[in-house]
């Protein structure tokens, strides 16, 4: 049960975290410059947005999370479950950022989260 | 507003970095927890010296900074590149690694294996013919 809460706390919180710092990155707008100087100017924009703080603070759970998870179970459980926040993002995407997944971008996911889980598993 | 072909091979290019990136890291990783060794204990004595081996790798450093620029590079991307488009092109890793481990390092590969990483390939194929753009710019 324990190692069951941590999982989806894990998952729930890695994709949130990736959404998060994704949005604030979508707010920032596009960087066509790769330049030291502007890379340096848009890092400081970046460490403005509230998004980011939410995004690391929440990547900082997931992480957690995952430790407390491979202290109590095996590797080859915890890598390929997590393998999950590859459809997790995909909902995340489509419903939180309002990105257009084609059924090619589905199978596309879903081939590769099967994939992960079958490497790990391996 | 740029050319789509220019376009996409800004975004291919970043893809292909932050592949190298995240391999990199978790191989250096990996090389300087080898070198380091199994955590005797976790009294607080065995946490400082482990702590303190740690940070006093090299390649853990090399590590520390191949993720620090994988961030970057990622934040980057997202920036005019959809989540759902980079997060499973990211996922290259996972094919990258088992790919190495058996032509650079000689590793045995199972058949399960193979097929995650022919599935992973694909994957990111049909992902990859999908527009990199699909929200409007904020």
């Amino acid at each position: 049960m324990r190692s069951a809460i941590t999982l989806v706390v894990l998952i729930f919180a890695g994709t949130g975290g990736d959404l998060a710092m994704a949005h604030a990155m979508k707010r920032l707008g596009e960087v066509n410059s790769f330049k030291p100087s502007v890379i340096w100017h848009f890092l400081g924009r970046a460490f403005r947005e509230r998004w980011m703080w939410i995004g690391l603070a929440l990547m900082t759970l997931a992480f957690c999370s995952l430790l407390a998870l491979l202290s109590w179970e095996a590797m080859s459980f915890v890598i390929p479950a997590n393998a999950l926040s590859y459809v997790t993002g995909a909902f995340g995407g489509k419903y939180f950022l309002g990105e257009q997944l084609t059924p090619q971008r589905w199978a596309g996911i879903s081939l590769v989260t099967v994939g992960v889980a079958l490497v790990c598993l391996g | 507003m740029k050319p789509p072909q220019t376009h996409l091979l800004k975004t291919s290019s970043v893809v292909a970095i932050l592949v190298v990136l995240n391999s990199a890291g978790n191989f250096f990783f990996g090389l300087g927890m080898k070198h380091i060794g199994a955590l005797q204990g976790w009294s607080r004595a065995a946490l400082h010296s482990a702590f303190v081996a740690v940070f006093s790798s090299a390649w853990i450093w090399l590590g520390i900074v191949s993720m620090l620029l994988y961030m970057v590079a990622l934040m980057l991307i997202l920036t005019w590149a959809d989540f759902t488009y980079v997060l499973p092109a990211t996922a290259s890793t996972y094919a990258v690694v088992p790919l190495l481990g058996h032509f650079v390092l000689g590793e045995n590969v199972t058949g399960l294996r193979w097929m995650g990483v022919a599935l992973i390939c694909i994957g990111v194929m049909f992902v990859g013919r999908t527009p990199p753009s699909t929200t409007k710019k904020g």
